[in-house]
């Protein structure tokens, strides 16, 4: 990849930006509900006292005034102040964002596991028993609401088997000290191994919610993309070369194969950020998708805003990286 | 036949498809002698490809060999296990596609692809370790030497797509001939190359197999490209062979009307000028087809008699055609 074509990528983020901007603002600014009111809630406040929380919260101006501040703002990365909080929301986001990558992280693992051995059998099996079965469960894999999934894993394997813990990241009794906000290894520095298993437990039902959808996308690229490199000469060239039959299945074609599936894992990587808003509720995990959705409940405007540029520069990001890793993996792509 | 180092009887290839049984290779009987370049003519379609890749034990589903034998060296190929029939591939038979470019990985290094097939056939290696490497790596450059390719040493490391066509067939050639096999099988080495390249291409297989004996069963649709490089050849049509015998009888005074009708319809130098008849019609459905002489729809000379099934006639002591006009007993 050139340093022009790098440029190019980025210049294009502008105009991206600023479209998720207004749209961001506005959707928030039209939601009904008043930021000012669901803040005092029961509370008995004089009008005065009501007329002042609103300045404070610069809810006082026109809406296309708050608009041009708000931008204004962005560009030098002052994203303002989380209304409930009352701390900066970069870094109330900056706070969460670690156990929300953890989560998107193991998901990822998690299905890419799965869905590329599962995708190479399919294929290599087409219209057995097994393909079959693949195919059925991969369209109930995209097809199944996330939380309806969730809370069904949530009430036989916590609920009523007691196997996995119901909500959060970890037990009270495990608490180890934040190094990296990522506990999978901060549990390790702390040589905490009851810890690291504790964990563990917590991530295993919310990476399974929240990879199925992937997975099962991943699932049938690898199939396909399996099966169109099974037809290529290059595997019929192989197998007329006297190579072993695992040679020719991994070395030759899945090298190939492989090559979609990792686009479109990386592209689908951003939408394991809007599964993280479902999950994360469900089980009760203390990341951004959560935050995001108390604070549209509680219309704290600066912070959702906030998290959706957040979202819109990853996604972004990540469609970068997919192109990135398709010319990584494909000799004949000139970086 | 004596000294034949090939030899398949009757093999008979279908592939069952939604349109009906396709009977791609009917009957084929083949001899490849020790040492020897047998042509193999026909028109597109015609079962030259499915004839070795049956050989080869590389028909993929929907097809599959329905009967004949298949005896190579001695051993019935047919009978070996899926293991015994990948040592046979690419050690004593090897084999070079049409096309190099979809032949050759893309996503492999030159060098990997050379080295691979050594690693899985060559037993003079070193067992294991750095002396096995460099070895297998010796070995590699040896290769791209020996097919023509100069700084073999930094090109290893190269893709295909980084070589023009005419390099990519040689390495195509390189990397089947790395474990000398007995029998070069060539499918049209030379139908996706321009011109100039096409000569060097078979100048280059007819060379290899000089110096390392080897014979080598040269698939093409070029007659020109058989009269000068085959000792025998073979001549098929919609699945069966329809004339065999030594080049320069059956290039000299073909017998069958296919092959007479392949001859006038080849451009050639010597008789510039000249009007080209191609053949008219085309190869007929392999669907279904009548028992009758499978040129009928197309033979100049066809009668009654040819709508009977058509056996191999003598035509001289090696030389056989599928055609009631040969042996004097037509009606
Ligand atoms: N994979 C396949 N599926 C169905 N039919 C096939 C397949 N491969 C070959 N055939 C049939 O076999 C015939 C002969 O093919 P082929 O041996 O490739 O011809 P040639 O090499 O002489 O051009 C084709 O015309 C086609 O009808
Ligand atoms: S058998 Fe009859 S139809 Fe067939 S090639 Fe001979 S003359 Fe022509
Ligand atoms: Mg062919």
């Amino acid at each position: 990849m050139s340093l022009s074509k790098l440029l190019e990528r980025i210049a294009q983020l502008v105009p991206v930006l600023l479209g998720v901007s207004v749209i961001a603002f506005t959707m928030m600014a039209l939601t009904p509900g008043d930021p000012v009111q669901i803040m005092i809630g029961d509370q008995a406040i004089t009008a005065e006292q009501e007329a002042q929380l609103r300045h404070d919260m610069g809810l006082d101006r026109p809406m296309v005034e708050r608009f041009f501040i708000f931008l204004g703002n962005t560009t030098h990365f002052d994203f303002g102040e989380s209304f409930y909080h009352k701390r900066p929301v970069a870094d109330v986001i900056a706070e969460r964002l670690p156990a929300t990558i953890e989560l998107s992280l193991v998901a990822l693992v998690v299905a890419l596991a799965t869905a590329i051995p599962l995708g190479v059998l399919a294929a290599i099996k087409k219209n057995s028993i097994f393909d079959r079965i693949a195919t059925v469960g991969s369209l109930l894999g995209v097809s199944l609401p996330g939380f309806w999934f969730g809370i069904l894993l949530l009430m036989l394997f916590a609920v009523h088997l007691h196997l996995l813990p119901v909500s959060g990241r970890i037990g009270f009794d495990s608490e180890v000290p934040s190094v990296t906000g990522f506990l999978l290894i901060d549990t390790l520095v702390a040589g905490n191994m009851k810890a690291f298993g504790d964990a563990v437990a917590h991530l295993i039902l919310p990476a399974i919610t929240l990879g199925l959808p992937m997975t099962a996308i991943l699932m049938r690229v690898t199939r396909t993309s399996m099966l169109e490199v099974l037809r290529q000469d290059y595997v019929t060239f192989a197998d007329a070369k006297g190579l072993s039959r695992r040679r020719v299945l991994f070395r030759h074609a899945l090298k190939n194969a492989l090559i979609p599936t990792v686009s479109v894992a990386a592209i689908e990587t951003g939408s394991l950020l809007g599964g993280n808003m479902i999950v994360e509720t469900v089980y009760g995990w203390p990341g951004l998708g959560r935050l995001v959705v108390e604070s549209i409940f509680l219309r704290n405007y600066p912070l959702v805003q906030a998290a959706v540029l957040f979202y819109a520069v990853t996604y972004v990001l990540l469609n970068f990286v997919a192109d990135l890793l398709y010319t990584v993996l494909n000799p004949r792509v000139k970086l | 036949m004596k000294d034949a180092l090939l030899e398949v009887r009757d093999l008979r290839t279908v592939f069952e498809t939604r349109a009906g049984r396709i009977c791609a290779v009917d009957g084929v009987s083949v001899a490849v002698r020790r040492g020897e370049c047998l042509g193999i003519v026909g028109e597109s379609g015609s079962g030259k490809s499915v004839t070795f890749a049956s050989v080869m034990g590389l028909v993929k589903a929907p097809g599959r060999i329905e009967s004949g034998t298949i005896v190579f060296d001695g051993r019935d190929l047919r009978g070996l296990s899926p293991r015994q029939m990948r040592a046979v591939r690419g050690r004593d038979i090897a084999m070079t596609m049409q096309d190099a470019l979809t032949a050759l990985n893309p996503a492999l290094s030159v060098g990997e692809q050379i080295a691979e097939v050594l690693e899985a056939h060559d037993e003079t290696l070193p067992a294991r370790g750095a002396a096995r490497r460099k070895a297998i790596r010796k070995a590699s450059i040896e290769m791209l030497g020996l097919v023509g390719i100069p700084s073999a040493e930094t090109r290893l490391r190269q893709y295909p797509h980084e070589f023009s066509g005419g390099m990519r067939q040689r390495i195509m050639i390189a990397i089947a001939l790395a474990c000398r096999p007995k029998l070069l099988i060539a499918d049209e080495p030379t139908t996706a190359l321009d011109v100039t390249i096409q000569a060097q291409v078979l100048e280059l297989i007819s060379d290899i197999r000089a110096k390392l004996g080897m014979s080598v069963a040269l698939i093409t649709h070029d007659l020109g490209v058989v009269a000068e490089h085959c000792d025998r050849v073979m001549v098929m049509y919609a699945g069966q062979v329809v004339e065999e015998g030594p080049t320069t009888e059956v290039i000299g005074a073909p017998k069958h009307p296919y092959t007479q009708g392949l001859l006038a319809s080849i451009p050639r130098p010597a008789l510039r000028g000249q009007p080209i008849h191609p053949i008219e019609g085309q190869v007929p459905d392999l669907i279904g087809l009548a028992p009758q002489c499978r040129f009928y729809s197309r033979c100049t000379q066809r009668r009654e008699a040819c709508l009977a099934p058509v056996e191999m006639r003598a035509a001289g002591p090696a030389h056989n055609a599928r055609c009631i006009l040969i042996g004097g007993d037509e009606e």
